[in-house]
Parts: structure tokens; C-alpha cells; sequence
């Protein structure tokens, strides 16, 4: 027994010291000849989340998300420049009143099951949605519908209340639904949602629960048939390990963590075999004021916080520098966003003289600030596993203590959080993000009326203004005026800072340097995902469909 | 015998119930409603759909109909449906007809634990066994000085640890999943080692701390045994030493090591937790964890049951192993 | 002859067991550093270095930086307050528990008896980690903080607390650990319930809360005392992990756990958030195991045969 144990750890130590740092797959150095387009190859994609359900209404995850948005295809859709073009519709007319759209359908588009798309389609998915039956998220915007009908086999029209911007481009993919399919079952209860038809450039072939998706093209994609054959969602719990697998050259997709992005990346292996991209997400991280809390009521007290948190820190730290500061709700380089609006340059020396002229100044030299005997002293609250929100409260934790303002962390579970303290309005402050949807329109989380429990208006601003501003650029279809509305918007919302706009992320997937026809752009890059293609000698999976 | 079975049955029963009490309740821990994952914080959900919500999961029943009307469906094991939005029957998230047997999660976590029982005994039990003759020796005493360790090793630690240097220096064991992304292209034996390799080092963490636990109490209970009169009376009949020590003392010594062994199932269970969220491994302690995480509520109060069910199973294995190890007891029957 | 009191056999068996002796000088070490935290660090665990993110082990971080450029070290410092008061209160509340329950359980006997025994076989048929990973996950951490509790207890526990949860943890773990106890008190008590000191007490009409308490279980401490010890251990390893796994200590209150969690985050690129506090779990763990087990040779009246 004992010459057993001692024999196996001579035996590590020799071949551990003769084998050394990792292997690294070395993979043949890519440089295209020939870089025409062609069919064939796997697009392998590494996931942490798993889809629950494939249905697009009744998911909220983005993984979900991810996999629906390949296998069901929308009305309309977002160009690079964001401006809208059809997808499924090939051209819509919207009347003078702004109240009707009327959508023309493209003609002989099928289902992956041979049966043709219809504005009977519409229909159905539009009585699904808005269905009491049906547990969706996304109901909202056609609530606002007052008729739909289906005009004749490919023209849908639509009739709402009031004109509503966001309307045209809320019949995506999530309303699209094959009524032959569907008509008449309990759609959260089938097989459907784990096994769906649709009419996107690829089908599901198989899903193995816990490990991996595997999607097909679909030959006959209206668009044309995808160049790559294969999608394979393969599921990996951690990035630590996707980024191993990925140097394996067993996926050939992900998105890098800032650390991986920055430091890990830079190696010549990583420069010929793979391509990094780097984009503003829609999305941006705030700190939000509860303005009924009597600390906050004082704009002055929310510039001088704005003063004493170095932005330029937080993104450097958190985002590893991958990020831009966010000076308002809107993401920049996008038709909305106003990129001239007050700005709050680090400098602590003015957060202390603002706060002493509203009143708080460290009387009792135990270093806090306080006033009226109350000492300077909140709490913010956040989501827990967030990793990133938690790192930047610490930070703003560190600088508010710095000039006398002690904070507390208190990371809550999501539901808990919500509901106990969202909800009921008991918060102080909360460092929370918003996904910025495509369209501009904000009216749920800045008008005066959605204060109500379970609203999102939630720390209870109220601005007459704004609200006349919000009103107006959702209620036209012009986008000067709507872009008139929204930089004013930004302008009061920057200098009332109910709240503190701290970064926009920067996505930063990178893909295996085989893949040509990537073009980067506001919307990301899978935008042309069935554009993608490997060129023929470069391909690495011989798929048989 | 069976009478003996029966009457161990029995006696379960109220543990049993005992155990799905507390999985029932314990969900009403938490503040809010257990529907309250469903709806999240996006401009786009209304209150009436909420309401709807709670009434499709009964939560505006008392509390005590409530677990009645669980308790009735778990008979059939019917634990409900997940609400997680795949929405599907919970046993079917644990294990599921269509799949492949090897790919059900409750027999990747049965799997790995019985593996690591079986590595705790071949292995504690030589060790346990030559501590005990060696007493004292050098080798008795490298033996417990490691066995201390293993028992005090944070398997978390050991897990980062190992993954650092076979998965990420050496690159020679894959540090996560069960099978890698090429599986269904690799031949019969290449699936077999693919299997092997992921589980290696999940089986060893897993293992060690067992075996440190286990090996201690062999050499206690060989130590204790080999004090026995009839043992002197063995060697003083002039037997050979060596069966001294493995024909008689061992049958004994093993003997309280079959209870260790059945009382430990419920730790390894637990420890599955850890090791599967650092490993990827789709089991069930992962998605006991992410349940927790997600509040899931139907699904954790499936996998507390269930695994309160194995642990009684794992109690009951051990009797009947001692039963029928023990001659003594076998006679009273 | 040379003091053969109880006392000193006891030490001179405990001081000759050079293992259990280390394991004591870790164990006051550690006291030490835990009291004395923020005298002995180096760096203010809190402060952060945009500079010096991630960096490896050098003079002025020697055990590296984290995430957020703060210095490891001092922050492992500071969580060792943290692993060794989580390892106190926890295993105080499960003693007490267990002796409460243990004895009413052993001196009544009856379906009294009969009831705390199958509560404890219950909860020992739940995988414990899965029960105290679910009551954590779902219990409100910031319940403490809340107004339901009086606002003198608040003030007095935001000194203490460096972070709300640990409350919370304290609690859970303590009420799922005192099973051992309780069945080691039962022994106890019914070995002892007949002996003529407690027919003579009861005789002399004492109470029995009295004779349990004052009487029988002054004589058995000496097992009791062993499992807290040995408890303490289970403790720090059950915290650390619960922090590991992100539903402990939360950030940015460090605990050696969740500078591990950083530690698998990083895996690739800064070994020292996973070695360092590991190390140090596995010191404290095999240090409280090692004057454990000591204890419990020195105690054992079955081995003193062996001495005298």
C-alpha cells in the first residue's frame, strides 16, 4: 500500500515538471485566400443561462431570448442605424391621424412545417398576448390597441387609441405565432414551448436540458438561406470555464468578461485565431434617489453625491475601462440621445460645499455630515449576484465616505427586493440598470402618473414638464419632433438628476476569427447572424442536417 | 426478517412526514408571495395578471389545506410544476423519461455518491485497518496527520485548487460538465474515458473528506476490537496473525463502520451541492441551488423530500447490511 | 505525589499530545489577530486602488490585491472576525439547544423522550446543507435592520454586525447543529439520572430544573465542551461555504469564503484569492479539529488506564 502511493507521487512530480503551462491548442493561423461566401460549418455559442421557454411572450430571460429570436422572425425590425425596416411585412402605411398601421405581409414566406404565413398568424398572436389567460410580461403595448384585423391573407391592420410611437415596432417577433399549430391548446402547457415551428433562419433540431441547443438552418428562410448550418447553444455554468473551452477551440463564441477582454485576450494566439468586438450596450447602470426620503428632496444633495463619485473610477474598475459614462437614459450614438447636457466632473470639494449650503456639515466632528442632529447616513440597495452593481456601490461607498456621508450595502434577492422594498417605496437609494429598449420611449419609468405600487416610477419623480415632453414624443411619428422632445428631456433630467447616471457597458463578445461578414454596429453584431459565414477551407464541423 | 423490514418501514413513515413538513414550510419563510418570481420589475406586466397568478398556484387557501393538498399529490409523486419559466413537472426536472439515464440529474448525483462510497471503502478500510496494527508507527502517525487534514479541507478549496492545477496549468483533466462538446462524435471507449475524466476530480473532492471521517473510525474500531478477549484467545490458539486480523477482528470492526457509512448519505448529499455548482455538473444539489436562488418553491420542496427519502433509504441499506453481518442479530430474529 | 488531580492529569496528557498543543497556539493566535484586526493590518481593508487591481503577491500586497485593488491580507484579517464569531454564537446556540433538549429529554423520559428523539431523527434525515442553504436564501438577511425590531437592539447590533446576514447565519446554523449535543446530553443524563446524588436531591425535594442543571450536568460537561470545540470547526467550514456560494457574508464585508468566490471568478489569473484564503480556512478548521480531538483523549477516563 504504501509503495502504491509513494510510486504514484514520484509519478506526478516527474510528468507535472516535464509538461509545464497549459497546452494551447494550436490552431491553424487564419488568413482567407478565397473568402467567398459559403454554405456549411457550426456556429458553436457558449451560454451561461439556459432557455426555459421558447415561446418568446412568455419568457423574460435573455436566454430564452436569444434562442426565440433565431427560430421566430417579427413584422418589423431594428436597421443599423435603428431606423425601422420590415422584416415580415414588406411595407405598412400609417394613416394621417397616426392612428392605423396597416401592414403589407411578404408573400409565400412558410413555416418550417411547409404551411404558409398569413395575417391569420397576426391575429392569433395578438389574442394570445393579450390573452388574460396568458402569463406574459409584455402585454402592455397592445392594451393600447383598440382593433386588430386581418384584412385579407397578407395585409394586418391595426387600429389604436392614441397615436403611439412605440407601436410600430412592437409587433417583433414576440406576436408571430402559427395559429395551425396553436389554435385552441393551452400554450403555456405544450410541447411547443420547448419544441417550437417557427419561421426564423434556423429550427430547433434538439435540446438536450442542461447542455446544450442545437439549431438548424433553415433552408428555406426567406431571406435566403443562412450561410452557417448549425447554431449550437451550448450551455456553461461558469465564464472561467467557457473562456478554457474556448481556447480549446470547443466554442467558438462568447461574451468576454472585462478582465478577459483586456488582459487575457492580447497573446498572438488570440490575435490570429479570433476577433474581438466592442459596443456600447443598450443598457445603463444608475443610482436611484427615493425623492420622498427627506435627505434626497434637496437637488442640491443629489448634484453633490453626483460631485463626489469619480466616474471615470467606476467604469476603470468595474468595467475594466470597457464602458462610457451615462449622463442620461439613453445610450450614445443613437438619434436620441443628447450628448450636450450638464455633467458632473469628479471633484469632492464642491459636493462638500453644496451640501454644506443645503444644510449638512459635521457639527459633532465624529465625521460624519449632519443636520438637524441627523446624521448623513443611507443605505443602498441592490440586486444580489450582480457582481458588477455590488463592486460599484462599494465604490461609491468608498467616495461618499470620503466626504462624511456613511453608506450601507444591502444586496437583496431579486423577488424580496421588489417586492418589500421597491414596491412598498422603502428604500433610500438602489443601484439598479435599465435596458433601454430600441424605441426612445420612457413614459412608464419617468411620467408623473406611474407612481403606483408596482409601477415604475418608483422613486416618484414628478416634473410637469417632462411629463408634457413624454406625452408628446410618444404621441407622434416624426422623429424631429419626438428628438426635440427627448433632448429636452435629458437636459432637465441631467440637472434634477433623480438619478445618478453612472455607465453604459460595453458588450465584448468574441467570435473565432473564421466567421467573415460580422459588421459591427449599434444593435451589436448578430443583428445579420444568417449573414455570418465560414469560407469553405476554413470550415471546421462537416454538418449533415 | 421481513417482520424486522416491515417494522423499520413503519417507523419511517412518521420521519418521513416530519421531513415534508418542514420542506413545506419552509418556503413560507420567505417575506412576499411565492408567486412573486413570476413577475419582474419590466414596464410591461399589470397587476390583474398577478392576481391571476395566485390563484392558479392556490395561495389564497389556508396555510394547513395547502400542505394537504401537496401531501395528497406527493403520494403519487407528483410534486407539481416547476416555477421556473419552463414550467415543467417538477420530477420531470430531476428525472426525466426522455432522456438518456446517464443525463437525469437524480442519477448523476446518485451516481457520483455511490462512486464515492465505493472509493471511501476500498480505500478507509486498508488504511483504518494497518493504522490499527501499525499503531503509532510513522506510518500510523503520516496516516492521521493527512486524515486530519482531509477532514478539516474545505472541499471548495480543494476543488479551486485541483481545478488550478489539472485544468488549468496542466490542462490534462476538463474542469467542468459531464461530457465535452464533441461527445457524440467520439467512439465507445472515447465516451467512456470522456465520462471518466470529468468525474475524476468531482469523485475524488467528494471522496476525501469521507475517507479521512472513515478511515479514523476503522482504526478506532480495529483498535477496540483488537483489545477484544477473543482476539487474545485467537492468538493464543496460534493462528497466523494475518488472520487474525482479517478474518476475525475485521468481520467486527466493520460492523459500526456500516452505520457510519448509512449515517453519512446525508452529507454527501448535501456536499453535492457545492461540488456540482464548482463543477458544472448538471445534478441535483445544481438544481437544488439554483431552485433556492430562483425561489422555485415546488422544486425545492421536492428535492428536500427526496432527499430526505434517500437518507432514510440509506439508513434502512445499512441496518439490513447489519443485520446480516451480525450474526447476533440475525439469531434474535 | 505529583499533583494527580484532575486538572493536571488533564493538562500534562493534553501538553504531551504536541499536535493538540499546536493546534492550541494556532487557536489563541488566531483569537489575537481576530480582536486585535485593525491594528495589525497592513492596509485599510476597504480601500480601493484603481491602480492595482488584481495584482499577484508583492512587498507592499502579500497576499495580493482583489478585484476592487484592495490588499488581501488586511482584508483576510478582518475576515477572520467574521469565521471565528459565526463560529462562536453558532455553536453556543446549538449547545445550549442541545442541552436543553438533550436533558429534558433524558431526565423525563416517556413521550416526551419520545418526541424530541424522532424531532431529531428528522432533522437529521434532511441533508442539513440543503436545509440551511434554503432558510438563508429565503429568510429576509435584513431583518435585523428592519423596524420590527426594537431600535436600542438595532443600534447595539450595527456594532457588531459587519454585515447584516451574519445574524441570520449565526441563527441557522446553530439551530440545525444541536442534534449532537443533544443525543451526547441525553446519554449523559441517563446514565446518571440514577445514580444516589440525584435520588438523594430529589429526596431532599430539590426542583428538577435544578437537579438536571446543577447536578448531572456538571459532571458531563467534559463530552459537551469536546463537541463545541469540534463544533466551532463545523461551523467556520459551514459559513465559509455558504459565503463561497454567495448567499454568506455578502460583499463587501469579507469573509474568507467569498474571497474564494473571487477566487473561482479569477481562476485563471489570480491564484492568490483562491490559495491564501483556503489556507487560512483550512489552519482554523484543523487547528479547533486538532485541540478537539486532544481534548477529548485527555478527558477519555477509558484511556487513563494506559497513563497510570
Amino acid at each position: 500500500m504504501k509503495k502504491i502511493i509513494i510510486f504514484l507521487l514520484l509519478a506526478i512530480v516527474i510528468i507535472t515538471g516535464c509538461k509545464g503551462k497549459q497546452a494551447q491548442t494550436e490552431q491553424a493561423v487564419v488568413k482567407g485566400n478565397s473568402d467567398e461566401p459559403a454554405y456549411g460549418d457550426a456556429l458553436i455559442v457558449g451560454s451561461i443561462g439556459e432557455p426555459s421557454n421558447l415561446i418568446y411572450m412568455l419568457a423574460s430571460d435573455s436566454a430564452s431570448h436569444d434562442i426565440a429570436g433565431l427560430i421566430f422572425n417579427g413584422l418589423v425590425k431594428y436597421h443599423t442605424d435603428l431606423s425601422v425596416i420590415g422584416d415580415l411585412a414588406e411595407s405598412w402605411d400609417i394613416s394621417k391621424d397616426g392612428l392605423v398601421i396597416t401592414f403589407h405581409l411578404r408573400k409565400g414566406v412558410k413555416w418550417a412545417d411547409g404551411v404558409e404565413f398569413t395575417a391569420d398568424d397576426v391575429k392569433f398572436g395578438y389574442d394570445t398576448i393579450v390573452n388574460e389567460k396568458t402569463p406574459t410580461a409584455y402585454k402592455e403595448d397592445f392594451l393600447q390597441v383598440k382593433k386588430a384585423e386581418v384584412v385579407d391573407k397578407h395585409t394586418f391592420r391595426v387600429t389604436y387609441e392614441k397615436p403611439f410611437a412605440p407601436a410600430l415596432t412592437s409587433w417583433s417577433g414576440i406576436v408571430v405565432l402559427p395559429k395551425h399549430l396553436l389554435e385552441g391548446k393551452d400554450i403555456t402547457k405544450i410541447e411547443f414551448t420547448r419544441n417550437p415551428v417557427g419561421l426564423g433562419p434556423y429550427k430547433l433540431k434538439r435540446w438536450t436540458p442542461g447542455q446544450e441547443l442545437t439549431l438548424d438552418s433553415y433552408r428555406e428562410y426567406f431571406e435566403g438561406r443562412p450561410y452557417i448550418d448549425r447554431y449550437v447553444y451550448r450551455l456553461i455554468p461558469d465564464l472561467a470555464t467557457m473562456f478554457l473551452e474556448l481556447k480549446a477551440g470547443s466554442i467558438d463564441m462568447m461574451g468576454l468578461t472585462p478582465i478577459q477582454y483586456t488582459k487575457q485576450t492580447n497573446t498572438d494566439f488570440f490575435k490570429n485565431n479570433f476577433q474581438k468586438f466592442r459596443y456600447p450596450v443598450f443598457a445603463y447602470t444608475y443610482m436611484g434617489f427615493n425623492l420622498k426620503h427627506p435627505f434626497f428632496q434637496d437637488t442640491r444633495v443629489r448634484q453633490a453625491i453626483a460631485y463626489a463619485i469619480d466616474k471615470s473610477e467606476l467604469i476603470d474598475v468595474v468595467l475594466f475601462g470597457l464602458g462610457s459614462p451615462a449622463t442620461g437614459p439613453y445610450v450614445p450614438n443613437t438619434w436620441p440621445y443628447n450628448p450636450n447636457v450638464k455633467k458632473y466632473e469628479y471633484n469632492p470639494e464642491k459636493a462638500k460645499e453644496l451640501l454644506k449650503e443645503a444644510g449638512w456639515e459635521d457639527t459633532d466632528g465624529d465625521g460624519l455630515l449632519d443636520k438637524d442632529g441627523i446624521p448623513f447616513r443611507f443605505t443602498i440597495f441592490t440586486n444580489m449576484g450582480n457582481t458588477l452593481r455590488k463592486n460599484a456601490a462599494t465604490i461609491i461607498q468608498w467616495r461618499l465616505a470620503k466626504i462624511g456621508i456613511k453608506v450601507e450595502i444591502r444586496a437583496l434577492e431579486w423577488s424580496t427586493f421588489i417586492n418589500e422594498f421597491i414596491d412598498k417605496r422603502r428604500f433610500e437609494a438602489v443601484i439598479l440598470g435599465w435596458s433601454i429598449g430600441l424605441d426612445p420611449d420612457q413614459y412608464d419609468i419617468w411620467h408623473s402618473s406611474k407612481t403606483k405600487e408596482k409601477e415604475f416610477n418608483f422613486i416618484s419623480y414628478s416634473n410637469p414638464e417632462v411629463d408634457d415632453l413624454l406625452e408628446k414624443g410618444r404621441r407622434t411619428f416624426k422623429i424631429e419632433e419626438r428628438k426635440k422632445a427627448y433632448f429636452r428631456i435629458q437636459e432637465i433630467l441631467a440637472e434634477e438628476l433623480p438619478y445618478l447616471f453612472l455607465y453604459v457597458p460595453d458588450a465584448t463578445p468574441v467570435v473565432h476569427a473564421r466567421f467573415k461578414g460580422i459588421k459591427p454596429a449599434p444593435i451589436g453584431i448578430t443583428y445579420n447572424l444568417p449573414k455570418w459565414y465560414a469560407p469553405k477551407q476554413l470550415q471546421k464541423h462537416k454538418v449533415e442536417q | 426478517m421481513i417482520s424486522y423490514l416491515f417494522k423499520r418501514l413503519l417507523e419511517m413513515i412518521p420521519t418521513l412526514l416530519g421531513v415534508t413538513l418542514i420542506s413545506f414550510f419552509i418556503i413560507h419563510l420567505a417575506p412576499g408571495k411565492p408567486t412573486d418570481i413570476l413577475t419582474e420589475l419590466n414596464p410591461k406586466i399589470t397587476p390583474e395578471a398577478r392576481e391571476r397568478l395566485e390563484k392558479l398556484y392556490n395561495l389564497d387557501k389556508p396555510i394547513m389545506v395547502q400542505y394537504g393538498l401537496w401531501l395528497k399529490r406527493i403520494v403519487k409523486l407528483d410534486f407539481g410544476e416547476s416555477f421556473s419559466t419552463d414550467r415543467r413537472p417538477v420530477m420531470q426536472k430531476i428525472w426525466d423519461n426522455k432522456q438518456s439515464l446517464l443525463d437525469r440529474r437524480l442519477f448523476i448525483t446518485l451516481i457520483i455518491n455511490l462512486i464515492t462510497f465505493a472509493i471511501i471503502l476500498i480505500i478507509a478500510i486498508p488504511i483504518g485497518v494497518s493504522s490499527a496494527t501499525h499503531q503509532n508507527s510513522i506510518y500510523d502517525k503520516v496516516m492521521t496527520t493527512t486524515v486530519f487534514i482531509g477532514f478539516a479541507m474545505p472541499s471548495f478549496w480543494l476543488a479551486l485548487l485541483l481545478m488550478m492545477f489539472f485544468g488549468v496549468y496542466l490542462g490534462w483533466l476538463p474542469i467542468s460538465g459531464l461530457k465535452s462538446l464533441n461527445y457524440d462524435a467520439l467512439p465507445l471507449l472515447g465516451k467512456i474515458w470522456d465520462r471518466a475524466s470529468h468525474l475524476i476530480i468531482p469523485v475524488f473532492i467528494s471522496a476525501f473528506g469521507g475517507l479521512a471521517a472513515d478511515s479514523r473510525f476503522m482504526r478506532g474500531s480495529m483498535l477496540e476490537v483488537i483489545r477484544q478477549d477473543y482476539v487474545t484467545v485467537a492468538r493464543a490458539k496460534g493462528l497466523p496473525e494475518k488472520k487474525v486480523i482479517y478474518k476475525h477482528a475485521l468481520r467486527n470492526a466493520l460492523l459500526p463502520l456500516i452505520t457510519l457509512i448509512g449515517l453519512s448519505v446525508p452529507g454527501l448529499i448535501g456536499g453535492s451541492v457545492i461540488l456540482e455548482s464548482v463543477f458544472g455538473i448538471p445534478g441535483m444539489g445544481q438544481l437544488f441551488f439554483m431552485s433556492v436562488m430562483t425561489r422555485d418553491y415546488p422544486m425545492v420542496m421536492c428535492i428536500l423530500t427526496i432527499g430526505g427519502m434517500l437518507t432514510l433509504l440509506g439508513n434502512l441499506l445499512a441496518d439490513i447490511g447489519y443485520m446480516l453481518a451480525d450474526p447476533r442479530i440475525r439469531a434474535k430474529q | 505525589m505529583k499533583g494527580h488531580s484532575l486538572r493536571n492529569v488533564f493538562w500534562r496528557r493534553f501538553r504531551k499530545n504536541r499536535l493538540a498543543a499546536a493546534g492550541g497556539v494556532v487557536v489563541a493566535l488566531m483569537f489575537f489577530v481576530a480582536v486585535f484586526a485593525p491594528f495589525i493590518s497592513p492596509h485599510n481593508p476597504d480601500d480601493i486602488d484603481r491602480k492595482h487591481v488584481l495584482e499577484s503577491p508583492s512587498l507592499k500586497h502579500p497576499l495580493g490585491t482583489d478585484d476592487l485593488g484592495r490588499d488581501v491580507l488586511s482584508r483576510m484579517i478582518l475576515g477572520s472576525r467574521i469565521s471565528l464569531s459565526v463560529g462562536f454564537v453558532s455553536v453556543g446556540i446549538a449547545t445550549l439547544i442541545g442541552i436543553f433538549l438533550g436533558a429534558i429529554s433524558g431526565y423525563y423520559g416517556g413521550w416526551v423522550d419520545s418526541i424530541i428523539m424522532r424531532f431529531i431523527d428528522i432533522m437529521l434525515t434532511i441533508p442539513t446543507f440543503f436545509l440551511i442553504l434554503a432558510v438563508i436564501a429565503f429568510i429576509d438577511p435584513n431583518i435585523w435592520s428592519s423596524s420590527a425590531i426594537p431600535g436600542w437592539i438595532r443600534e447595539s447590533l450595527r456594532v457588531i454586525l459587519i454585515d447584516p446576514n451574519i445574524m441570520n447565519i449565526m441563527i441557522v446554523i446553530g439551530l440545525t447543529s444541536w442534534m449532537g449535543v443533544a443525543r451526547l446530553v441525553r446519554a449523559e443524563v441517563l446514565s446518571l439520572k440514577e445514580r444516589e446524588f440525584v435520588l438523594a436531591a430529589r429526596a431532599l425535594g430539590t426542583g428538577d430544573m435544578n437537579i438536571i442543571f446543577r447536578h448531572i450536568m456538571i459532571n458531563s460537561m467534559a463530552p459537551v465542551f469536546v463537541a463545541a470545540v469540534l463544533g466551532i470547526a463545523g461551523a467556520v467550514l459551514v459559513e465559509s461555504a455558504l459565503s463561497f456560494l454567495g448567499i454568506g457574508v455578502q460583499p463587501p464585508a469579507p469573509s474568507w469564503g467569498n474571497i474564494l468566490t473571487l477566487g473561482k471568478d479569477n481562476i485563471e489569473i489570480a491564484w492568490w484569492l483562491s490559495v491564501f484564503p483556503g489556507l487560512a480556512i483550512l489552519i482554523t478548521v484543523l487547528s479547533y479539529n486538532l485541540v478537539g480531538e486532544g481534548l477529548r483523549d485527555a478527558l477519555d477516563p477509558r484511556l487513563w488506564d494506559m497513563e497510570i
